[in-house]
């Protein structure tokens, strides 16, 4: 193990790392720490100047309704999750197809196709900005969900397509060959042979593609446009337009924004982990 | 990209060529989605920037007029240059999230009670949306309650208004992002660091490397897969800034946070007009830069897999 195991060193050093980690995590997540503390403080306390001290009363309660009760926020949350959803399941599916289409079977233009994939997956929105906007407009998508989602699914493919492709391939393929000699068709294979071993790929992509979908910001201020569609990234903008110079108020508003990836992280970290490692780290 | 491939009449000839037919079958939905949505808007954002046109009415083509103008700008050090200039600080100043994330990773590589904890808790900002983290720093930096001034305060320093003054906003909106994109970073290292074979460092240690040499000759080699999705991801990332500057600056002061992204949709979706063509021009530019990274990566990949 690299570096030295602080066991091994002196009683000293041990105690020094171990009282060094609480600090320095406390001044990593500062800036986050301030949000936290800034959504429990009544307003009062921002006018009167009081804006790092002890709060003067525990308005935790009263900023979180606020939000929840009387904003638009809960419309914004809804939207996200069906747009977040919805896309989730059209790029895993899409996605763990094309893999297996990539990943087992061997024909000439395999590799190129599977470039054409993950290049797609790099390129910047904007080159894609306009156009898309149009084909939205022109299919009556704009400022829809549906419109957002179909973007999102065709988008996510090429990441998915990368990380179900090198997972199928890492798989034994003697199962298989196995399948095919018994005459099992490939469609059958896929279903019955292949997919039950691609569970946690399935799961880390999920949780992978709900973080970042739910945390697009882009293309959901080109797509769309009021509550009625807006995910909660871009409806934090207007919620911050309600609440302007209400500190409380925008800090718990985004906290209840940034929430769910964050809880989907903590429920899967593993897959979670797994998943941004492109598979490639072991 | 388009696929032509004929579904079969007959169920036999499907039977004896199932295995050929079969990977087009499974492919034939995920590329039909990415060949509308990501591959043909290329081709169609590089044939607008031929175009002159607000959106609605009709397109007038105007050559390359719009690369000329772009030219210009660049010549005349306006809007064009100064974001071609910060998408190069980007680009450098992000790369410190390789060594940084490295750096924590290291620190954090240890057993002791309740680091897997910890572990998470330093990955927190990047489970957090971009919009969030562009909102709490510019908190963070407010000049009259944040928390940077406030802390600058306490030593007699300050206060200092990081997102209004033309020559520190950048620098500003990269250290925000730097956040994140350590922890991404530092999640790669540890996972990496996992992996590193404790009997090479067994014999490293016998032959007397310690510390940075052990770093650098035995087990920076063995991170190898690591470093290299880490200069992916921080190399796009980096040159696909956008939600950041949106957020904080808007581009501002006086455009000089501005970055091609937002740039490029500045001009084409907000209210200095709808300049599509124009806008595309930019794209344009933006993508060939981003190709030639990409052209790289794929050629590594390539290698590899010949490799195998």
């Amino acid at each position: 193990m690299f570096p030295q195991p602080i066991e091994k060193q002196s009683a000293g050093a041990q105690f020094a790392y171990k009282s060094l980690l609480p600090v320095v995590l406390l001044l990593w997540l500062a800036p986050l720490l301030a949000v936290a503390l800034f959504s429990i403080k009544p307003g009062a306390d921002f006018s009167s100047g009081n804006y790092w001290g002890v709060p003067s009363s525990f308005e935790g309660l009263t900023n979180y309704g606020q939000v929840f009760f009387n904003s638009d926020m809960p419309r914004y949350l809804l939207n996200s999750f069906m747009i977040t959803i919805p896309t989730v399941i059209g790029a895993v599916a899409l996605s763990s197809m094309t893999g297996f289409a990539l990943g087992v079977y061997k024909f000439r233009a395999n590799l190129w196709i599977f470039f054409l994939f993950v290049a797609g997956n790099f390129v910047p929105f904007q080159i894609l900005m306009v156009p898309v906007r149009d084909l939205t407009l022109s299919l009556g998508l704009y400022d829809t969900k549906a419109g957002l989602v179909l973007f999102h699914v065709a988008f996510q493919t090429g990441f998915c397509t990368l990380f179900m492709r090198n997972f199928i391939r890492a798989l034994p393929f003697e199962l298989i060959e196995a399948a095919r000699v018994e005459g099992v068709s490939e469609i059958r294979i896929f279903w019955y042979v292949v997919l039950p071993l691609m569970k946690p790929a399935l799961a880390a992509l999920s949780v992978l593609i709900f973080t970042f979908i739910w945390n697009d910001y882009f293309w959901a201020i080109v797509l769309t446009q009021g509550p009625d569609s807006q995910p909660v990234t871009a409806g934090i903008t207007s919620f911050n337009a309600q609440f302007r110079a209400a500190y409380h108020m925008m800090s718990a508003g985004s906290i209840v924004a940034a929430l769910p990836p964050v809880a989907m992280f903590f429920l899967m970290q593993k897959h979670f982990i797994a998943g941004l490692t492109l598979g490639a780290v072991k | 990209m388009t696929v032509v491939s004929d579904i079969p009449e007959t169920e036999s000839w499907f039977h004896r060529n199932q295995q050929k037919i079969a990977p087009w079958l499974f492919l034939a939905p995920g590329i039909l989605f990415f060949a509308v949505y990501v591959i043909a808007p290329i081709f169609q954002s590089f044939n607008l920037s031929l175009y002159e046109w607000d959106g609605l009415g009709k397109a007038e083509y105007v050559g390359l007029s719009n690369y000329e103008q772009l030219y210009w700008e660049y010549v005349d050090r306006d809007a064009f240059f100064i974001s071609l200039k910060n998408n190069v600080i980007w680009l450098v100043m992000y790369l410190l999230a390789i060594p940084a994330g490295l750096f924590i990773a290291l620190f954090l590589n240890q057993t002791v009670r309740g680091i897997r904890i910890y572990k998470s808790l330093f990955f927190f900002p990047f489970v957090i949306s971009q919009v969030v983290v562009g909102l709490v720093f510019s908190w963070f930096y407010d000049p009259n309650f944040g928390l940077l001034n406030t802390m600058l305060g306490w030593i007699n320093l300050g206060p200092i208004n990081v997102l209004g003054n033309e020559n520190l906003v950048t620098y500003g909106i990269i250290i925000a992002g730097l956040w994140p994109q350590t922890a991404y970073c530092m999640i790669l290292y540890l996972t990496g660091l996992n992996a590193v074979d404790p009997e090479q460092i067994e014999a490293g240690r016998l032959d007397g490397a310690k510390g940075l040499r052990m770093l650098w000759h035995i087990i920076l080699p063995q991170l190898r897969p690591a470093t290299f999705i880490a200069f992916v991801v921080t190399i796009i990332g980096a040159l696909r800034s956008f939600d950041l500057v949106s957020i904080m600056t808007e581009g501002g002061p006086f455009g000089s946070s501005r970055v091609l992204a937002y740039y490029m949709f500045e001009v084409a979706l907000s209210e200095y007009g709808f300049r599509m063509g124009y806008g595309a021009a930019i794209a344009v530019v933006l993508f060939l830069i981003m190709m030639v990274f990409i052209a790289y990566f794929l050629w590594s990949m390539y290698r590899e897999e010949k490799g195998h």
